[in-house]
């Protein structure tokens, strides 16, 4: 329970988590003059991106160097873990109100619209859908004719297909990599790792090349009704989730190289592979409700 | 780096700036949430001066809107909230026998992310156009169309979620993780019980209020159509997932009150908490069914019958579980040496105006009544009766049953009976007369009012205005117990338990350097 010598651990007083409120009050500000087209917001928010930016490296780096000078115990190990795991549930908390939104409209609203004669006469409902004053409908990835008032949906086959392969496989090459580092072989950790970055970059590569597709080909764009944005949202969410993964597996790997992990005492490998195999089963979901289904 | 110097820190305003001491980070907790109670409660004075007489007096009907909006969020989220986590902040880690919160750096960053947040919030009443006048439900289309003072809310309700979900996650690993040896969970006093169940309220919900006010912000700018039916969307969508977080929200202003409650009453009726099983099982209960009930908020918005009825009975349900606690303090009261120091009186008037917002909540939970009652003034009764009746007035409990241990000096016990008895007096003067006036048909924020309402309302805003300047006896009090005063036992209370009246009043800097042995 206790550390080395029968006491706790307790960090020293920090300036990091002032500095980095203080960054997010820009960056939310700069945020708000932008969206009202106020001149100073964009470089309100380029400062407080930098002052976070900087302050993730700072902080990050402070603990890093702390477990490696070997000042946590087991108990400060449990503590990570434990805030870990309690942050991915409110992360599937986070994307369940989308998908919430996306079976409230699927199952409810549009139907509803469709059976009010009175407010949109002649709306047929359907999925997917636009909305009775949106893009028309046609076949799933139809360009559209330029300048038509239409949308073509993803389907499910193409490239969204490959991205699960893409993501699943980087499942098992971050376990394959987990277990050499259990093990103590180090190639074998080197290797698989930087396979799963690759694959990461791989999916966030086809995903972009999705969108651009979307949107110069398939009228499909966050302003294409329901469909459009419930699609951008839960994708878009998606991406950003996997970005985020992709850097944090990079930061490992480069800790890796540096020789920072031993068998037994590595929380920040695990806790970076419990999120990637979060945002890996968050993407099963994506590709069932919102390309397949 | 380890605890070698317990009572070792910067001194002056490094001290709170950079503090990872749960005291200190517990302290700067309850003094922004005084700040914040004080904005919150001159907007209320501005309601109610527009409401003494019908007709439009003092101020624009717009501006009024802003009012009701920004006190029920600043009272909500800069408030009551922040009161138990700064509670939680001082008292979990003395009452498990931890050194501690688990992850102290980012302890202070949950709290150092509230003012930035609420400077957001104000600063959207100067913004073009004003704060959002949509009340604190944030409904769309009319959010859709508010100006550029509903982006501050939005982005200010993201930075106010982010700060509820560190630190939830850090009470979470705190109880699970730091415990002295022999602390089970079946052991541990109510106060840490319930802030477990609420910090996992809060971590399965807060995302979903950001969900939530996230496609506000892109069916405001980014023109997504989530709440347009233009393009397939439904503005009462966004009241299901609303409400979705609200009713547990509402679980987290009040399950931390119980806690309270908890520790309370069996120390002044010095026997141990009547039922404690079955009190740690109604809490998860409610817990529960709070994840079940959210569209009882919104039965006049036009639902299926059976979901109507689904909602009813599930809401129902929720007094059962109420029910037993109830039940367990009164039984705790029941042939106990009973004496009635300040922190009792508290306790006993908020048991006791809590049930009469639960026993409206009753009855607003009957759909077909609830279309009578819907958006009148029985409702603002409601609700203040449970947060103010309930959750207030356990903050206020629990400050004089801790104040000596956080002080080392004994507080004036005649000044906190007159400022019990008067909050407590003008309390119910303020919100009693709003039962009947929702009774009777006005309805809630609407600047004026037909002329028969006029009587109740005069009664319900003189009750207003004591109700706030009573808390200047309170800030006086606390300023005064801090400076000096008679020096307090270890043991303050006579019948208290726990680790915490174990340690020394006022408490080291860092309770425990070792863990206590709990058998």
């Amino acid at each position: 329970m206790s550390g080395a010598q029968g006491s706790y651990y307790l960090p020293n007083p920090s300036p990091y988590p002032l500095i980095t409120s203080m960054g997010l009050f820009i960056l939310a500000l700069g945020f708000v003059f932008f969206l009202n087209d106020v001149a100073a917001g964009p470089w309100a928010m380029l400062v407080g991106a930098l002052v976070v930016v900087y302050m993730v490296f700072r902080w990050f780096g402070t603990v890093i160097s702390e477990s490696e000078s070997n000042v946590y115990d087991q108990q400060v190990d449990r503590s990570f873990r434990m805030g870990m795991a309690w942050f991915i549930l409110s992360e599937v908390m986070f994307f369940a109100v989308f998908f919430g939104a996306l079976f409230y409209v699927r199952q409810f609203s549009v139907e509803w619209l469709a059976g009010t004669e009175l407010l949109w006469p002649g709306y047929e409902g359907g999925w997917p859908t636009a909305g009775p004053a949106g893009a028309e409908l046609i076949a799933p990835d139809t360009p559209i004719a330029s300048g038509a008032n239409q949308f073509s949906p993803m389907g499910a086959w193409g490239i969204p297909a490959i991205n699960t392969l893409l993501l699943l496989s980087s499942g098992v090459t971050l376990t394959i990599a987990h277990w050499g580092l259990r093990k103590g072989n180090r190639g074998q950790l080197i290797t698989w790792l930087a396979l799963t970055v690759i694959l990461g970059v791989a999916f966030l590569g086809f995903q972009a090349f999705e969108y651009a597709h979307a949107y110069s080909e398939l009228g499909l764009t966050l302003k294409a009704g329901v469909y459009g944005a419930t699609f951008f949202m839960l994708t878009g969410f998606h991406g950003f989730h996997v970005t985020m993964g992709v850097i944090m597996l990079a930061v490992i790997l480069v800790r890796c190289l540096k020789g920072h992990f031993t068998a037994d005492h590595h929380f920040a490998f695990e806790g970076v592979a419990w999120y990637w195999h979060f945002v890996d089963v968050v993407w099963l979901g994506l590709f069932v409700f919102v390309y397949w289904l | 780096m380890s605890t070698d110097h317990h009572e070792e820190h910067p001194k002056g305003l490094s001290r709170w700036l950079f503090t990872t001491n749960h005291k200190d980070i517990g302290t700067l907790y309850l003094w922004f949430c005084f700040i914040m109670a004080v904005v919150g409660g001159i907007m209320s004075l501005v309601i109610r001066s527009e409401l003494w007489q019908p007709g439009m007096q003092i101020v624009e009907p717009r501006f009024f809107n802003q009012m009701t909006t920004l006190h029920g969020l600043i009272m909500v989220f800069g408030f009551v909230m922040p009161a138990f986590v700064g509670l939680a902040n001082w008292q979990l880690p003395m009452m498990i026998g931890a050194p501690d919160m688990a992850l102290p750096r980012m302890n202070n960053w949950s709290f150092w992310l509230l003012p930035p947040a609420a400077t957001l919030l104000v600063l959207s009443l100067f913004a073009p156009g004003g704060a959002p006048g949509a009340g604190w439900t944030l409904y769309p289309p009319l959010t859709v169309h508010e100006g550029m003072g509903m982006d501050f809310t939005i982005l200010s309700v993201h930075m106010l979620g982010i700060s509820s979900i560190l630190g939830s996650i850090n009470i979470i690993a705190t109880i699970l993780n730091m415990r002295a040896p022999g602390m089970t969970l079946m052991k541990m006093p109510m106060f840490a019980w319930s802030w477990l169940i609420t910090a996992f309220l809060l971590l399965a919900t807060i995302p979903v209020l950001a969900g939530a006010v996230t496609m506000l912000l892109t069916d405001r700018h980014f023109g997504t159509s989530f709440f347009d039916a233009a393009g397939g969307g439904d503005p009462v969508l966004f009241q299901h997932i609303f409400w979705f977080f609200g009713h547990p929200e509402v679980y987290i202003l009040v399950l931390p009150a119980f806690g309270v409650f908890s520790q309370i009453i069996p120390t002044f009726a010095r026997k141990p908490l009547f039922g404690y099983t079955s009190m740690v099982f109604a809490t998860a209960t409610i817990a529960f069914l709070s994840f079940i009930v959210w569209a009882h908020h919104m039965y006049t918005v036009g639902m299926p019958m059976t979901g109507e009825l689904f909602f009813m009975y599930a809401t129902m349900l929720i007094a059962v579980p109420t029910g037993v606690k109830v039940f367990n303090w009164v039984a705790t009261m029941w042939r106990g040496s009973m004496t009635f120091e300040t922190p009792m009186l508290w306790a006993i008037g908020g048991v006791f105006t809590f049930t009469m917002g639960g026993i409206t909540g009753l009855m607003l939970s009957i759909t077909p009544v609830d279309f009578q009652y819907h958006d009148t003034y029985f409702i603002v009764a409601h609700f203040h009766y449970t947060i103010i009746g309930g959750s207030v007035l356990a903050i206020f409990a629990a400050i004089y049953y801790w104040l000596p241990k956080w002080t080392g000096h004994m507080f004036s016990e005649p000044l906190g009976k007159l400022h019990f008895w008067l909050t407590l007096i003008s309390f119910n003067l303020t919100f009693f007369p709003q039962h009947f006036l929702g009774l009777a048909g006005m309805p809630r924020r609407i600047p004026d009012y037909a002329l028969q309402f006029t009587g109740f309302n005069e009664v319900s805003t003189i009750g207003a205005f004591m109700v706030i300047f009573a808390q200047l006896i309170f800030f006086y009090l606390v300023i005064k117990c801090i400076r000096g005063g008679e020096k307090a036992a270890d043991q303050v209370w006579e019948g208290a338990e726990g680790l915490e009246w174990a340690v020394p009043s006022p408490a080291p800097y860092h309770t425990f350097a070792t863990p206590p042995q709990v058998r």
